[in-house]
């Protein structure tokens, strides 16, 4: 079935009205999709350490487990680190989601296709390492409800949203790694994150 | 004898570390299992190295600190994250229990573990190097204060002298 949701209407349907969510945005087109739906210094947009953005999202959610974590990335990130759904599985945060916008493409490097075209599904994975709620997502329907369960719901919850393979233009967050470090400090911490 | 994993243990919660990162290895075993009993501690199972690069970026964004903990030979595992550490200025501190060094009984571990000063140097990670008991506790101390102080990547290298394992039967005893 060819998917028809739009990737930057999907990520921007999932954090309309996000108040105290914080974001981690796997390298690549999805950090361009948070951007399209609104920087902000809640975001921790990915350059670069493919694989990592899940690990990212458990190594914050387990520092603020009063705040609710959302990591946003691509089918290719998650590809290179499906060991990390097995750690967020042993581990069972409350807090966590991680969200896969999978076009079934390497968007960045020519559109070349990756193993989720080939039918590896990563909702099957993340329910088999232990998340407590797993789901494939197609539908605009199913946005809102999958929206509300990111905010309110018993995670770690995961969600492969199946997206046509569209070639966007990028909508860049900035580049610089301390830059989106220290604002992200400082919108969650306040003054303290600088004298830490 | 100096109980030096105890003290490693001490030290770690004298310098706030609340979030532990670590996949297994023999001369860690015990460090593991008192950050594990400890309540106010998240020791986290990793399954390879450099999931923990990423969980130590996550908890500084969160304002937690954390260390991790693994073999030298994980160390090659981390080298394209810790680009991330270097770029994005993230506080690091990493204990690494080395093998395929002093006295090493298995020749796959040589080549990492005679390259694993030189890859944390290439990736601009303060290397720190316990030769004896009696060297890890500072070590590991300066290595903090390093890391959360100046906010630099630090790593001390525990030498298999200190661990002290000669051979698989001595290793699977333990």
């Amino acid at each position: 079935m060819k998917a028809t949701l739009k990737r930057r209407e999907v990520v921007k349907a999932l954090l309309r009205d996000r108040g105290r969510l914080l974001v981690v945005a796997g390298l690549g087109s999805t950090a361009w999709d948070c951007t399209a739906a609104g920087d902000s210094a809640l975001t921790f947009p990915m350059w670069g350490a493919m694989g990592t953005a899940a690990m990212v999202g458990l190594g914050l959610a387990l520092a603020q487990p009063k705040r609710r974590v959302l990591v946003i990335t691509g089918d290719g990130e998650m590809l290179m680190g499906l060991g990390s759904l097995a750690t967020i599985g042993a581990r069972r945060p409350a807090n966590l989601s991680v969200v896969v916008i999978d076009n079934e493409r390497y968007g960045e490097t020519g559109m070349q296709e990756t193993h989720t075209s080939r039918g590896v599904d990563l909702a099957a994975a993340a329910l088999a390492c232990g998340f407590r709620e797993a789901m494939g997502v197609g539908a605009r329907e199913e946005l809102s409800s999958l929206r509300k369960a990111v905010h309110a719901g018993a995670g770690p919850l995961f969600a492969q949203i199946k997206v046509a393979a569209e070639k966007l233009p990028p909508v860049l967050p900035p580049r610089e790694g301390a830059v989106l470090k220290a604002r992200f400090r400082r919108a969650l911490l306040g003054p303290k994150a600088d004298l830490d | 004898m100096i109980d030096w994993p105890l003290e490693v243990f001490r030290t770690l919660k004298k310098a706030q570390v609340r979030q532990v990162g670590y996949v297994p290895d023999a001369g860690h075993k015990r460090l593991i299992e008192l950050c594990l009993a400890d309540r106010a501690m998240e020791a986290v199972v990793l399954s390879t190295e450099e999931e923990g690069i990423g969980l130590a970026a996550g908890a500084w964004l969160g304002g937690a600190r954390s260390a991790l903990l693994m073999q030298s030979s994980g160390v090659g595992n981390c080298i394209n994250v810790l680009g991330m550490v270097r770029e994005c200025r993230f506080p690091l501190l990493v204990l690494v229990t080395m093998r395929g060094e002093h006295g090493e009984f298995n020749p796959w571990q040589v080549p990492m573990g005679q390259a694993t000063p030189g890859v944390l140097t290439a990736m601009d990670v303060a290397v720190h190097f316990a030769r004896t008991p009696e060297e890890v506790v500072p070590m590991v101390d300066a290595a903090a204060r390093l890391a959360f102080g100046s906010y630099q990547a630090a790593a001390v290298l525990i030498s298999q002298r200190v661990i002290g394992i000669k051979s698989f039967q001595e290793q699977s005893a333990r």
